[in-house]
């Protein structure tokens, strides 16, 4: 989502540190057999502006490993931490100081897809799998990394999960698709458009301009065409405002919007009444009462109980892909070499969805969550496969 | 295309006059302040901003909410009579710091550009790394995020088929035409009025007539500056939010607005502001919302290709009863 940096960019850096890299080649951390213990890396930004949300996601990773401890394995798990801060520099820079010194066999991370870009090729350097719980741009599949998984859908898979969720659990016969032109939005606005269409329903289109503060043409343009459900994709501070003038305008149709508009800013800023019911998508589980399942229940409460704090967002993913690792050195696996090997034939209920992943490391699951804007609130309605909105 | 077209033709037209009609006003502290100075004042856009604050700390104030009929007509006046003041005041103390000093020194006028260019971004960043942080109490990166103040109740005031005319949007009409009325009559009228146009015309002759220039650039940034905060209030209940970057797009929308009505020219300003707005409707309507500013700015080359000094031409100087 919003985290992703130029497509460019990220591939001029990648090139530099794969090449500073040459150098310091992959060291395998031991051979197999009896170890009594292994350490698995948890890396993001845990001190910079963005840390409110990577915090969920260390905790968690935190929360499965101390878990695992306690069993008294035959191998147990060292938990390093590796504050990135988001900067891609640092986090290149800590990889390695991960991989020389620490000799971890595994890494929960990156958080953002910006250090992922470049952490990526260091990892795939030396051979050291890594899953991350939260970057979502989608052309981070895309680079033929064998050691890179991740445990949260892309936005791909988020705009044609929402589109299939407005024409089936919506059932939508018009759905108006407005987006910000963003990196982000313009591309989720026409898989939304493409698989709405796909669902049997017409569609009409719009933009706005992030700067500008009157939407007054798209608001009349949405109100001529008089949709059932209306898309928009962008995030909240213009989605907010997008809303307010929608309904003050008296357009009645069901607002839905994706993870960059999953904040209680959209509230703020159409108003509690304007945005009462509003649906917002995400491919990340948030689900602090433990309303999505048995597992999601346990451990909201054995969350809450250890950080005296509800699960937020990326956690569940979080505590899966150290759920992973976890797995892997259960079942004897203690090198990265063999640990990457498990990873590819995993396949298992995690606490977010069916951990079981793609060639190219991506997720198989699909699932996308729904929630429903309450207040300032936003809880989870459900999963967007079988949820319907009453 | 033309099916939208004729779809959104009346909700068009009255969103575009709404529109027109912010534009229009701050349109006017722009051509106020190129008419007497050739100036063009960029620092104008933080001065509407400041008005937009202004409005949100009385609304705050007076915790003013679910407001509508007659009692929205009075709080809409008392936020301009505020917002006019503290853009006013503003405007005046920019003036007294950025550019006299220059003036005085007998810089050119390049460099009062940059100094507007200075001041214009000083400001943005003052609201947006100090204030805002300190007056809402949050960290310094949230800052930016735009800030909220619900009180209006919008109703539909009267609706003639499509034609439907909402209690807000027929407010900001009715208080631009009133307000470019009041100005224009202050101008051609009064004496301070006078001082004005004869500064406008010919500064060095009317300093020999008696006219003190320093007090007529100071009404002109004054007066400039009042119908900023005016329209900024008039903003702020349309869309009751706003950020340090508000005055940016709105900004370069009213120099163009003057431009195209005629830069120095009152009258010019409302015309251009009216039409600029429902250009950006219409335009909006028949090739979809992206389109918005290609039209606009097409529409205004055309124009001065046509009648180089704009719709008007005239300027300030000239603008007699």
């Amino acid at each position: 989502m919003k985290l992703g940096t130029s497509a460019l960019r990220l591939i001029a850096m990648a090139g530099v540190a794969s090449l500073a890299l040459t150098a310091c080649g992959g060291e395998d951390s031991g051979g197999g057999g009896d170890v009594s213990e292994v350490s698995i890396g948890v890396m993001g930004d845990f001190t910079g502006e963005n840390s409110g949300i990577v915090l969920p996601i260390k905790n968690a990773v935190q929360l499965a490993i101390d878990n695992y401890n306690a069993t008294s394995p035959e191998t147990k798990i060292v938990l390093k931490e590796y504050d990135s801060q988001a900067k891609p520099e640092q986090a290149t820079a800590l990889a390695k100081k991960a991989i020389k010194e620490d000799k971890i066999v595994g890494l929960v991370g990156p958080a953002f897809s910006g250090e992922s870009a470049q952490v990526g090729p260091v990892l795939e350097e030396a051979g050291i799998p890594s899953v991350s719980a939260s970057a979502t741009n989608a052309a981070l599949a895309e680079n033929g990394w064998k050691y890179w998984h991740r445990v949260i859908a892309d936005d791909d898979v988020q705009g044609a999960g929402l589109g299939a969720f407005i024409t089936t659990g919506l059932a939508a016969k018009k759905v108006f698709v407005v987006d910000d032109k963003s990196t982000y939005g313009q591309p989720l606005g026409a898989t939304v458009k493409a698989s709405s269409e796909s669902g049997g329903a017409s569609t009409q289109t719009d933009s706005i301009d992030i700067k500008a503060s009157d939407y007054s043409s798209t608001v009349n343009k949405v109100k001529a065409f008089a949709p059932d459900a209306i898309f928009f994709a962008g995030y909240y501070a213009q989605g907010g405002k997008l809303l307010k003038q929608l309904r003050e305008a008296g357009v009645t149709g069901k607002f839905l919007s994706a993870d960059g508009s999953l904040d209680p800013g959209l509230a703020k800023g159409a108003g509690t009444k304007n945005a009462d019911g509003a649906l917002i998508g995400c491919p990340c589980l948030i689900d602090p009462e433990g309303t999505a399942g048995d597992a999601s229940k346990t451990f909201a409460e054995a969350y809450k109980a250890k950080f005296n704090a509800s699960t937020a967002i990326y956690s569940a993913e979080a505590y899966d892909a150290a759920t992973v690792f976890i797995n892997a050195i259960k079942a004897g696996k203690v090198t990265p070499e063999d640990i990457n090997t498990w990873i590819a034939t995993a396949d298992f209920a995690g606490v977010s969805k069916q951990i079981k992943f793609q060639e190219n490391g991506e997720i198989a699951a699909d699932d996308v969550y729904i929630y429903k804007v309450t207040g300032e609130t936003l809880p989870l309605l459900g999963n967007a496969k079988t949820v319907k909105d009453e | 295309m033309l099916d939208n077209f004729l779809n959104q033709f009346w909700p068009s037209t009255v969103d575009g006059l709404a529109l027109g009609s912010i534009y229009a006003l701050i349109a006017l502290g722009y051509t106020m302040v190129y008419g007497v100075l050739r100036l063009i004042n960029f620092a104008h856009s933080e001065i509407f901003m400041i008005g937009t604050f202004t409005s949100l700390a009385v609304v705050g104030a007076f915790g003013f909410s679910e407001i509508g009929g007659i009692a929205l007509v009075g709080v809409v006046l008392l936020l301009a009579l505020a917002g006019g003041l503290a853009s006013g005041a503003s405007a005046v103390a920019l003036e007294y710091l950025a550019y006299r000093p220059l003036r005085k020194r007998g810089a050119g006028r390049l460099a009062a550009l940059i100094s507007a260019i200075g001041a214009s971004l000083f400001l943005q960043q003052l609201f947006a790394r100090v204030l805002i942080p300190w007056w809402f109490d949050v960290p310094q990166e949230k800052g930016a995020l735009p800030v909220q103040g619900h009180f209006v109740v919008r109703e539909d005031v009267f609706a003639i088929g499509d034609f439907v005319v909402r209690n807000d949007k027929l407010i900001i009409f009715l208080a631009a035409i009133l307000m470019m009325v009041a100005l224009d009559q202050f101008v051609t009228r009064t004496k301070l009025g006078r001082g004005i146009r004869a500064t406008a015309q010919d500064p060095e002759t009317s300093v020999l007539m008696g006219v003190n220039i320093d007090r007529i650039v100071t009404a002109t940034f004054a007066i400039g500056g009042a119908m900023a905060g005016a329209a900024a209030a008039l903003y702020f209940m349309r869309f009751e939010e706003t950020n340090y970057f508000v005055g940016f797009l709105l900004g370069i929308k009213a120099f163009t607005a003057a431009v195209l009505g005629g830069i120095g020219n009152l009258r010019g300003a409302l015309v251009g502001g009216l039409t600029l707005g429902l250009i950006e409707m219409y335009g909006s309507a028949f090739f979809g919302s992206e389109w918005k500013d290609v039209v606009a700015f097409s529409v205004l080359v055309l124009v001065l290709m046509f009648r180089p000094t704009g719709i008007l031409g005239e300027s300030l100087q000239q603008a007699r009863v």
